[in-house]
């Protein structure tokens, strides 16, 4: 059974250096090819420091699946959207509908691409690979408690430097 | 083989036609890739240097990556240029780091060959095998960070990356560079002069296609393990501190210099040191593509030039800092900016603006050589001042440091030639001469002139592993290894900060086989290092280069240090002559520094031993 606490990739944009190798080694994990063109997830860089990398966030509800006219796109318990590539026509409305722009027109199938978070692999590629440990495969309540930890321990040191 | 794109891009800017060249087996097992093609590629097409104008349309740019650029290959995206230095007359080469190189190899091509002159300013497009010049006359004047934004939004792309020149670059100054996703830099020999003379903007690369090596499998898990080392001891200054962390180790050992090099300490180290910076000024590290160290340390200045953000290296905060006496944070971060964006390399910017500083109060250079700038040590306002004219050649002071370090004191004269520190006309990095003595023999027979880069003799100095205060025959053995594994270093092409990653040149053989699939020993891969080193001293042999031109300057004989640590230490130079002996033996080279017939014969280079070397 799935538990009712879904995992999904979270980045510590502190951590984050912008290095792409999540990218590179996504485009590995999902295609056996070195291409991040390819790549499930997304490195944003905005000069000068900021840095961040984004994959399918797993959504309630989510607006890709309602947004595809060809019922191309369903969600798994688990959380995973799942591409049926006889269905897609590469239309692009999911593409433009994901708020965090992580869905990709596949450049040689001219179908989209989903993070599909490594299924068969047990685990994402790109969490494994993070040199810097920026990226987390976690539920999103074990990220809130590590930022409550976080802010916690800055508000003790404010407290004991005062 | 796979890991090339097996195809370079020959670009004939006069005619605005472009052709395609091949890169087949022979070349690529025998020059690797990067530095080694470049010098292959520089030799065969340029006959004749040392009749060709570096700023002539006969000299060649050419850009190479090598076969690790687009893999997921361990700090593996890197891309070198090269040509006819305008600023030493000879070999001249440089390596930036990013996404560009990466792009360019998904684009499907391993590098590109620039001839002749375009008639107007233009930028050449890689958009997979769609490849255009089109017109930079929109552009010519902006700055390297306003071209890159401007070309983005032209091509209306922003996964384009860009590699360009600033305003100095246009201008021809010497010792303009060349500069992709703003923080980094082919920096040395003037290249970006070279792009400018040929009215080259920039290159903008997109690529879209995989990039197919050998063993995809074989090469994913290798990486896992390196890059796991790459989180040890060997890089953890580079993590932590980045390479500022060397202002406080080399103050300590006197090597840090400062005052144009006349001390080999500096008094408020403490006040521009890796840890201070790290403190006070650093504001995000990032890391190159496929980088899993990260030592790029961006700084934001503070009270001074608030909102001032630059990426402050080692050289370029000590050359900026101490070297021009300079104790501000601040003003080091603005410095850099100043260099980044208008386009010329920190390292020899600092080293030609300390000498003018000396120069000055020395009374050589008088406020009416200087358009009235008070140029002495210490002064903030000074150093950028002098920064902003030499990069836009402004007035007699701007005109005169744009030329480099050893045409500005031939021009000058009255002794100030003694204190250029230089070797073949390359601006000496900030490495001590005299409290760093292995170092010194290292840079001082370096292809590209007095560079740190090509064989890290430093190490054996700043470890103690010799005594770095004298000189023997033993320390060539030194200079003459480390120059052929960075020669490997360099061709393949992957970042020297991994060294201590690789356990041996097997493992660097390794990581070529996995992703080319052509078999090579870590034996056969150095012998390509020795082999692509005689080619470049080929090049610069035919430019003139003896003995003669293997020799750091006066300073390093002629003034004894007067720091504590290192009181009195100096050059000796029956020393420095043993030294050379025993590095020109270790290469098969004539003493009078001209490679042997039988040693180029034995490294397969025939057209070589008939054109440039010598019986024994």
């Amino acid at each position: 059974m799935e538990s009712r606490l879904r995992k999904i990739i979270v980045c510590d944009p502190d951590k984050c250096n912008g290095c792409r190798i999540c990218e590179y080694i996504c485009s590995f994990a999902s295609e056996g090819v070195l291409n991040i063109k390819k790549s499930r997830i997304r490195v944003v860089r905005i000069e000068p420091f900021l840095n961040l990398a984004v994959a399918c966030r797993k959504c309630e509800d989510p607006p890709c699946v309602k947004a595809c006219p060809r019922d191309a796109l369903t969600q798994k318990p688990s959380g995973i959207i799942v591409v049926d590539e006889n269905k897609c026509n590469g239309c692009g409305w999911c593409v433009e509908t994901c708020p965090f722009g992580v869905i990709r027109l596949h450049l040689d199938k001219r179908k989209v691409i989903i993070c599909d978070y490594c299924e068969k692999h047990g685990y994402p590629r790109c969490v494994e690979y993070c040199p810097k440990e920026a990226l987390k495969y976690v539920t999103l309540d074990q990220a809130a408690r590590e930022l409550s930890k976080k802010a916690v321990q800055t508000l003790l040191q404010e407290l004991a430097a005062k | 083989m796979k890991g090339y794109a097996g195809k370079y891009l020959i670009v004939d800017l006069t005619r605005g036609k472009t052709s395609v060249g091949r890169v087949d087996e022979s070349f690529a097992l025998n020059y690797i890739g990067g530095y080694g093609f470049g010098a292959r590629m520089l030799y065969d097409m340029m006959p004749k240097p040392a009749e060709v104008d570096p700023f002539s349309p006969e000299n060649v740019l050419i850009w190479w990556t090598g076969p690790l650029a687009g893999t997921i290959s361990t700090a593996g995206n890197k891309y070198a240029v090269f040509a006819k230095s305008p600023l030493t007359g000879i070999f001249g080469f440089g390596i930036s780091t990013g996404l560009f190189a990466s792009e360019f190899k998904s684009a499907g091509w391993d590098g590109a060959v620039f001839t002749g002159r375009s008639e107007k300013p233009v930028y050449l497009t890689i958009d997979d095998e769609n490849i255009e010049l089109r017109s930079a006359s929109r552009i010519w004047g902006r700055t390297t960070w306003e071209t890159e934004e401007m070309i983005k939004e032209e091509l209306g792309d922003e996964s384009f990356t860009v590699a360009s020149i600033g305003p100095a670059g246009e201008r021809m100054v010497r010792l303009a560079n060349i500069t992709n996703e703003r923080n980094r830099q082919v920096g040395r020999c003037g290249l970006g002069a070279v792009m400018g003379s040929k009215n080259l903007k920039a290159v903008a690369a997109r690529g879209t296609k995989d990039v197919e090596v050998f063993d995809v499998e074989g090469l994913v898990r290798f990486i896992a393990e390196l890059n796991e080392r790459c989180q040890g001891p060997a890089t953890e200054k580079y993590r932590v501190y980045g390479t500022p962390a060397n202002i406080l180790v080399h103050n300590k050992l006197g090597c840090l210099p400062s005052y144009n090099f006349q001390r080999g300490t500096f008094e408020y180290a403490e006040e521009v040191s890796g840890e201070m910076m790290l403190k006070t000024h650093v504001k995000k590290i990032i890391a190159c593509a496929g980088c899993p160290i990260a030592c790029d340390h961006v700084n934001q200045a503070r009270e001074d030039h608030a909102g001032t953000v630059s990426s402050v290296d080692y050289e370029s905060l000590e050359l900026l800092g101490p070297n021009c006496g300079i104790r501000s944070l601040d003003t080091i971060t603005k410095a850099v900016e100043i260099c980044d964006t208008l386009g010329v390399d920190t390292i020899s910017a600092g080293n030609v603006v300390g000498w003018a500083m000396e120069c000055f109060e020395k009374g050589i250079l008088t406020k009416e050589d200087t358009d009235g700038v008070e140029l002495r040590f210490g002064s903030n306002e000074a150093l950028l001042e002098a920064l902003r004219r030499l990069c836009l050649k402004e007035g007699r002071l701007g005109m005169l440091l744009s030329e480099g370090v050893r045409r500005a004191s031939q021009i000058v004269g009255k002794g100030s030639e003694r204190f250029a520190m230089h070797c073949k006309g390359l601006e000496w990095a900030a490495y001590e001469l005299r409290s760093l003595q292995t170092s010194t023999l290292g840079f001082a027979v370096s292809n590209r002139g007095a560079d740190y880069l090509r064989s890290g003799s430093y190490q054996v100095d700043v470890k103690g592993q010799v005594d770095r205060l004298r000189l023997d025959k033993s320390r060539g053995k030194i200079v003459y290894d480390g120059e052929n594994q960075y020669a490997v270093i360099d061709s393949l092409i992957i970042c020297k900060f991994t060294r201590g990653v690789f356990k041996s040149m097997d493992e660097l053989a390794k990581l070529y086989t996995l992703v080319t699939g052509l078999s090579m020993t870590g034996e056969q891969i150095l012998k390509a290092g020795e082999r692509i080193h005689n080619v470049a001293r080929c090049f610069n042999v035919k430019c003139g280069v003896t003995r003669k031109d293997d020799y750091p300057p006066p300073r390093a004989f002629e003034d004894p240090l007067p720091d504590d640590v290192v009181k009195g230490a100096v050059i000796r130079r029956e020393e420095y002559e043993e030294a050379l002996d025993g590095y020109y033996e270790c290469r098969g080279w004539s003493r009078d520094g001209i490679p042997l017939k039988r040693k180029l014969l034995e490294l397969g280079l025939s057209k070589e031993a008939e054109e440039v070397g010598v019986e024994a």
